[in-house]
This record gives structure tokens, C-alpha cells and sequence, in this order.
């Protein structure tokens, strides 16, 4: 069974308010990959994403994690599966202190107290902030915020890891230092991001998404060398392809 | 709104203090709840125009407070920001209580006592209030709560309002600053404080459902399930019953008043 | 108004506690019961902007000083009085432990003063009935205004019922009544404005979140007679009191001290009278009456200032002697 797999078949969202998010995507990522999402805001990815753990719903068309169709009746498997990465770690993160928090995921898998202690030391070692257990999340800096909400996803040991801007608001400092985090991780992983720089380094493989609908799947170092394409879909060249500043070589 | 800032500080700072370690941080909680609402009862139950009797409480935050490390200057500036209520409440004693009290060749209207006795249960109150909360993290007043039989919902609301709370007043911080930039001194109009606390209001809204979303996807099914406490140690106990004992006997015995005597019987 | 643990006695405190602690346990019931999903985190963030938008001030016209939102109302209309009592509830106690508004045993008399009447009362009976159907404008502009005012008399008058039960002050139950009703009367309009400012701004952005109020039949007529009726009443008593203060305040006394004992006489002249003879600050110099006087000049105070060496020495002989790194 290939069991890491995300699939979307003929994707479509609707809003309430009649807004047409996602236009029939069609996509499959296979197990071990690491793609990118990119495309311009309003482009409709943080409504892609929303499908990926069932926060929200088709309208038409399915979402497919390992085979098994999202629907309300899968969500308690779908969402042990696929561990979300909020774009604000503020959202993410509403227990009263890191410990806590990384341990809310694994509390409602009902495991017991032992074992939810191993998850979260192992969650919080695997991102470097063992240190920050009992701090509470307000007092943490942005690029420990960032490092604690993954650690509450990977406590849950997901399959497939989704990413909303991982590297948002982050110094570069920060940045540099997730990606490098992000790199050794052996996980499916789907990164929605304007980072461009950050997918040259992290993914293979890149979405591009326009307008609800998906305008281009291929090799991450193709798309980007397709101006057209990139124009066509409001986006800029990542920094270390275009040409040099000062002396014009790329 | 300079205020704004300012509690946003305090918050932080308090919140700093009861995340420090020292013999009264390390308390059950639930042990340092009873004693302080014990505390206040006690004070509360003296009649109208005792104040001596009072005194001798200084020595519960007195000592919580040493042993707590909590900087005093906090302390003072909290009994003096709910002052101007005590000063407001007390004032008029004096003058509507004109009963005479005499001191032996002096007399005094009794109301300067009752108003001298609201002012000490409110630095007595206040600063037994304020010595809790910079030695104990909210974290663990919740929980003292619910051990204490409130309501699970209840202590998980004040748990993610506390963690919240942060996060909105910086956002309002910046929504007024915003304001105030291009407000050129004007103050907030009512016309125009519908959208700015309306905006503040979607904007948590939104917030809202992307926490819920957050729990959701993290396996939440409508049921908190928390760590499982720890246990009241003997050393808890024991702080609450030597508070209680000590509390009970000051309650019960003038303190000045025998020293006075005391004094007497060796003067004499 | 906060109610302050220094102007409370046990008794009024633990019964205020109770009362709260009952409507509580029952808001926590019906949450629980009708907890959709969502329900908890909004209600959690929506404490905090409560927290938050208290101290958002603006400006009132003609007047040169400002206001704010308390909000109990508003959330009335968000999430029905159960979920609103519970959500204001936790903002007070937030308060009481860190910005000491109020304090611990004054928590039950601001949990019922500020969360019971406006959810409970006000909210259900004026605001709610005012508000079903479609309102207009108007409609709307008087149940929100109508019901935060009536709210806040409520919570007024609750302030100034448990002070003087308490009897930790010496302020007249007329007095401190008449000062507590006009001036929250004014407090009660500006947070009916404000309120009214808020839910505009939503039935223009976003009138979905409103929708619970909108159903149900409208019974706003009755909810008038109620709102008219309340105003009657709280002006016969205003007027009884006013006539009859003498009346009141001697049955007030009598639940609160049990000290007055000749109703024949003056009020004043009685609570002096009364007080002279009782609560002379027993263990001073007056009980023994034998004494001399000469002897216990200064009664208390020479105790009193050892007292507090005492408690000072204690501090500092305490004081941690950890260096500073």
C-alpha cells in the first residue's frame, strides 16, 4: 500500500460567500518527496492545505492521504497522518507552556502519561529546545515559536508534514537555521511558502498555483527558470538565481 | 494610552516572577490559594474600627514575600494604584462617623479609625493578592481551581484567555499606535471606535477559529485532557496548616495588645 | 464598579461567592452541553480581547473625559448568557489576581454584580426579546442602550447593597445609593453606545456573526412593558427612599450590624448611640472600664508600632542571602 501519498482528484472548493478558492486540482505526492506550493497571494493555498488535515472540505472532487479518502468519518486517522504547521505559531501554540503544548496531541490519542512524556522530549530534542519545555509560549522568540509548533506536529508522528510559511517572520539568522532543521527531516513533506530561496534549498519538486487552479508540477529548478511561467503567475526569480546586484552574473 | 503599554509590561512582569524558584514558588499552588483566601477572610471578618488587631497580618506577606523574592516596589506600587478607591471609599468616615473614641487625654472621631482600618484591609487585601499571583504561575492557580472544584470549563477559559492576552493587547497596542499616528492628538471618537474595536474583534474572531483549527488537527474531540497533578506534599500541607494555625490564633489574640501590656509589666 | 475585598465583611463575601459559584457551575453545565467544537477556544480568545478592549478609551463628547467597554453585554449577544458569564467571569479574575481590581472575596460580588445582572437580566429580558425579528435601527439602538443601562443599575445597586450589609464604611445607604445610580447611569449609557458602535460595525462587516440574535419571535413589546416596568419600579424605590430613608436604612442596619437598638430616636444619633456602646474597638482601653485611663493612654499604639518591628525584623531576618551573581 503506498500509504504516505497525497492525492487530489479534481479539487474544488467553494466558499460560503461564493468565492471559487480551488478550481479542480489534480496532484499526487509520493512518499519521501518534499514539494513546494508557490504562488501569489489569493492564489488559494492555505485553502489547498486546509483540505490536506479536513479543516475543510471539498466541494467537489476528493482529497486522498494514503488511499483513504478525506471525509468526516476518516478525520481522527487523516489527522494523526498529516501534522499541519500553522502560518502564525500563535495559533499553534494555546497551551500554557511548550510541554503542554506538545503534549496536547499525543494526550488526545489517549496514550498514557509516560508515554506522552517520552513523545514530547523526543519532539522538542528533534528541534532543539529540550531547554524550553516549561516556558510559556508568549515568552518565546519567534524562531523558538517557529521551532516549538513543529514540535507539537512531530510529537503526533505524522507521515506527511504541511507547512503554511514556515520561515514568515523569522530572522535570517532563524531561517537559515530551519531550513537546516527542515533538511534533515525524512518526512513527506508539502511546504506551502513566497520563500523562494527556501524551496531552491528544501524541495525538489514545486507546485505553482494560480487563481484556484494548479498551473504548473515539475522539477523545482525548471519552473523557476521559466520566466514566462513565473510572470504568468505574479511571482519573482528566488534572489540566488537572478543575476548579481552588482556585476550582473547570475 | 500609554496605559496600554504599561499593563502589558506588568503582565509580563509578574508573569516573570512566578516563573522563578525559590522555597515559596515551589508550593502546591492549591496551598498558597487556601492560605491567601484564608488570609483574607480573616481580615475581613475584623469589626469596622479595628486596626491594631490588623497589624500583625503584615506578617503573612511579609514573609511570603521575603521568602517569594518578590520585589517590594511592586508590591507598593499596586496598594498605591488601588489606592485613590480606598481614599475615595474612606474619606467621608471621619466626617459621618463623628462618634468620639478617647485615648486616654486625646479623643478621636471613631470614623478616622474605621477609615485607617479600610485603608490597611486594602494594603493587607491587595498585597496578599499581588505576593500569590508573583509566586505562583497562572498555570498553577488553574489548576488550584479546579482541584478546588470549580468547573473544568472555567479554568481552561482563564487558561487561553491568559495565554491570549499577550498576544491581543500587543495587536491593540499596534492598532492604537497606528491610530494615534495619524490621529494628530485627536482622541478616539465613537464614530470611530466601532471599527477600531470592531476590526480587533474580527481579527480575534479569525484568530479564534484558527486556534480551533490548530486543536483539531492535533486530534481535539471536545475533551481537554491535562497532565495529571501533583501531589500535595506534607511540606504543603503543613504550610497551610502552620498559615491556618497562625492566622486562627492572630485572629483570636491582640497581638499589640499584649505586647502593650508586656511593655507595661516591664516599664512598671 | 469593582466591589474591593477591604470594604467586605465574610458573611455578604461568602454568600456573594455562592450565588456566583452556583451560576457559574451552571454556565459550565450548559457550555459544556451545547460546547460546539468551537465554542471553547472563542470563548478563550474572546476573554482576552475583552481584556484588551477595556483598555481601548474613547472620547466622550462634551464631557473631556473617556470611556470603555465592559463588554459582559456584548458578549451576551455573541455567545448567549451562559457562555457570556463564563467568559466575563474569567476576565475578572484575571483582574483580581493581577491588577488586584476587586480581589479574591470580592470576586463572588463582581462575578454576580458585572456578569449575573447584564447576562442574566438584562440580556434575556430586554436585550434578547428588544432584538429578535429584524430590528431596525432604532429597535436595535434601544434594546442594546436600554439593557446595558439597566444592567449596570443593577450591578450599582448590588455594589452599594453589599457595602453597606458589610458596614465597613460609614457612608448612608441613601447617600451612596445616590451617588452610585446617577453615576452609573452615565457609565450604563456609554457602554450601551459603545456596544452599539460594535455590533453596527459587525451588522455592516459581517452580519453572520450576529445571526443567533435574530431568531426566535420578536417579543420586543413585552420586553418594553419589562424595561418600563423595571424603570417604575426602580423609581417608586428611589422615591420610597428618598421619603422613607429612615425606614430603610434602619432595616439595612439591622441585617448588617445588629447594632441599633432604639429606632425611636434620630438615625444618626442611634448609629453614634449604637456604635459608642459596642464596637468602641473592644480589647482597647474601654472594655475593662476599671482601668485608668492615665494607664492606658496610647492604648494600642505603643503594641501597635512593636507589632510592626516585629514583622519588619522578621522580613529582613528572612530575606534570602543568595549573591547576586
Amino acid at each position: 500500500m503506498s500509504h504516505h501519498l497525497l492525492e487530489g482528484v479534481q479539487l474544488c472548493h467553494r466558499y460560503a460567500d461564493g468565492t471559487e478558492a480551488l478550481r479542480g486540482l489534480d496532484f499526487c505526492i509520493r512518499h519521501g518527496e518534499s514539494v513546494a506550493l508557490v504562488g501569489a497571494n489569493g492564489a488559494g493555498k492555505s485553502t489547498l492545505l486546509q483540505h490536506l488535515n479536513g479543516t475543510l472540505l471539498p466541494t467537489s472532487g476528493a482529497v486522498k492521504i494514503g488511499g483513504i479518502t478525506v471525509c468526516k468519518e476518516t478525520l481522527r486517522d487523516i489527522r494523526r497522518t498529516v501534522g499541519m504547521v500553522f502560518q502564525d505559531p500563535d495559533d499553534q501554540l494555546f497551551m500554557s507552556t511548550v510541554f503542554e503544548d506538545v503534549a496536547f496531541g499525543p494526550r488526545n490519542l489517549g496514550l498514557p502519561d509516560a508515554d506522552v512524556e517520552t513523545r514530547v522530549r523526543q519532539a522538542l530534542d528533534r528541534v532543539e529546545i529540550g531547554h524550553l519545555a516549561h516556558k510559556p509560549p508568549f515568552r518565546l522568540s519567534g524562531g523558538e515559536k517557529r521551532r516549538a509548533a513543529i514540535a507539537t506536529v512531530l510529537s503526533m508522528s505524522p507521515d506527511v508534514l504541511v507547512m503554511d510559511e514556515p520561515s514568515a517572520g523569522l530572522d535570517p539568522r532563524s531561517r537559515r537555521q530551519l531550513i537546516g532543521l527542515l533538511k534533515d527531516f525524512q518526512h513527506t513533506k508539502l511546504i506551502a511558502t513566497h520563500d523562494l530561496d527556501l524551496v531552491l534549498d528544501l524541495c525538489d519538486r514545486t507546485l505553482v498555483m494560480h487563481q484556484g487552479k494548479l498551473m504548473a508540477d515539475g522539477p523545482t529548478r525548471e519552473i523557476f527558470a521559466d520566466a514566462a511561467l513565473l510572470e504568468a503567475c505574479h511571482l519573482e526569480k528566488p534572489f540566488s538565481m537572478q543575476g548579481c546586484p552588482v556585476c550582473g552574473r547570475t | 494610552m500609554a496605559n496600554f503599554g504599561d499593563h502589558l509590561r506588568e503582565l509580563g512582569a509578574l508573569d516573570r516572577l512566578a516563573s522563578m524558584d525559590t522555597p515559596i514558588h515551589r508550593l502546591d499552588p492549591r496551598a498558597k490559594v487556601l492560605a491567601t483566601l484564608l488570609f483574607i477572610l480573616m481580615v475581613a471578618s475584623f469589626g469596622r474600627y479595628e486596626v491594631s488587631g490588623l497589624l500583625p497580618f503584615a506578617l503573612f506577606p511579609v514573609i511570603l514575600g521575603t521568602l517569594g523574592e518578590v520585589p517590594w516596589g511592586l508590591v507598593g506600587k499596586r496598594v498605591l494604584m488601588v489606592l485613590p478607591f480606598a481614599l475615595v471609599l474612606g474619606i467621608l468616615n471621619p466626617f459621618l462617623d463623628r462618634s468620639q473614641v478617647a485615648f486616654g487625654s486625646w479623643t478621636l472621631s471613631a470614623g478616622w479609625l474605621s477609615f485607617a482600618s479600610i485603608l490597611l484591609r486594602f494594603a493587607l487585601c491587595v498585597g496578599a493578592s499581588v505576593i500569590l499571583i508573583a509566586t505562583t504561575s497562572m498555570d498553577g492557580v488553574c489548576m488550584a481551581l479546579e482541584r478546588l472544584g470549580l468547573p473544568r470549563v472555567f479554568t481552561l477559559q482563564i487558561a487561553l484567555l491568559y495565554r491570549y492576552v499577550f498576544v491581543l493587547l500587543e495587536e491593540t497596542l499596534r492598532i492604537t499606535r497606528a491610530r494615534e499616528l495619524r490621529a494628530n492628538g485627536r482622541p478616539l471618537l465613537l464614530s470611530e471606535y466601532g471599527s477600531l474595536a470592531g476590526s480587533l474583534f474580527l481579527r480575534t474572531w479569525e484568530r479564534a477559529r484558527r486556534v480551533h483549527v490548530a486543536m483539531l488537527s492535533r486530534g481535539f474531540e471536545g475533551e481537554f485532557h491535562g497532565a495529571s497533578p501533583p501531589h500535595f506534599r506534607s511540606k504543603d500541607a503543613a504550610f497551610l496548616m502552620g498559615w491556618g494555625a497562625v492566622l486562627v490564633v492572630l485572629r483570636l489574640v491582640n497581638l499589640p495588645h499584649l505586647l502593650e501590656s508586656l511593655l507595661k509589666g516591664v516599664a512598671s | 464598579m469593582h466591589m474591593a475585598d477591604a470594604l467586605l465583611s465574610p458573611a455578604v463575601g461568602a454568600t456573594m461567592w455562592v450565588l456566583s459559584g452556583a451560576t457559574l457551575g451552571r454556565s459550565a453545565t450548559r457550555v459544556r452541553k451545547t460546547l460546539d467544537e468551537g465554542r471553547l477556544p472563542l470563548m478563550g480568545v474572546l476573554g482576552a480581547f475583552v481584556f484588551a478592549v477595556q483598555m481601548l478609551n474613547f472620547a466622550i463628547p462634551g464631557t473631556g473625559s473617556s470611556g470603555h467597554l465592559a463588554g459582559t453585554l456584548f458578549l451576551a449577544l455573541l455567545l448567549g448568557p451562559h457562555g457570556a458569564f463564563l467568559t466575563v467571569s474569567s476576565v475578572l479574575v484575571v483582574q483580581a489576581l493581577f491588577f488586584a481590581d476587586g480581589g479574591l472575596l470580592a470576586l463572588g460580588c463582581n462575578l454576580f454584580n458585572m456578569g449575573f445582572f447584564p447576562a442574566f437580566v438584562a440580556y434575556p429580558l430586554i436585550v434578547r426579546p428588544l432584538l429578535a425579528g429584524a430590528p431596525g435601527q432604532g429597535r436595535r439602538a434601544l434594546g442594546i442602550i436600554l439593557g446595558a443601562v439597566i444592567g449596570l443599575q443593577l450591578g450599582a445597586f448590588g455594589v452599594v447593597l453589599e457595602t453597606i450589609l458589610s458596614g465597613r464604611t460609614a457612608l448612608p445607604f441613601k447617600a451612596f445609593l445616590y451617588a452610585m445610580q446617577p453615576i452609573h447611569l452615565a457609565i450604563g449609557l456609554v457602554e450601551g453606545l459603545a456596544t452599539l458602535a460594535l455590533v453596527a460595525f459587525l451588522a455592516r462587516t459581517r452580519p453572520e456573526l450576529l445571526e443567533t440574535q435574530s431568531r426566535g419571535r420578536s417579543a420586543w413589546k413585552g420586553a418594553l412593558v419589562v424595561a418600563v416596568m423595571a424603570l417604575v419600579a426602580g423609581g417608586c424605590f428611589s422615591w420610597f427612599a428618598s421619603t422613607r430613608p429612615d425606614g430603610l436604612e434602619w432595616a439595612l442596619a439591622k441585617v448588617g450590624q445588629q447594632e441599633i437598638e432604639a429606632p425611636e430616636q434620630s438615625l444618626h444619633g442611634r448609629i453614634a448611640h449604637a456604635q459608642a456602646r459596642t464596637a468602641l474597638m473592644p480589647d482597647y482601653a474601654f472594655k475593662g472600664g476599671g482601668e485608668s485611663r492615665g494607664a492606658t493612654s496610647l492604648a494600642g499604639v505603643g503594641g501597635g508600632v512593636l507589632t510592626l518591628l516585629i514583622v519588619g525584623g522578621v522580613g529582613i531576618a528572612l530575606r534570602p542571602r543568595r549573591k547576586m551573581a
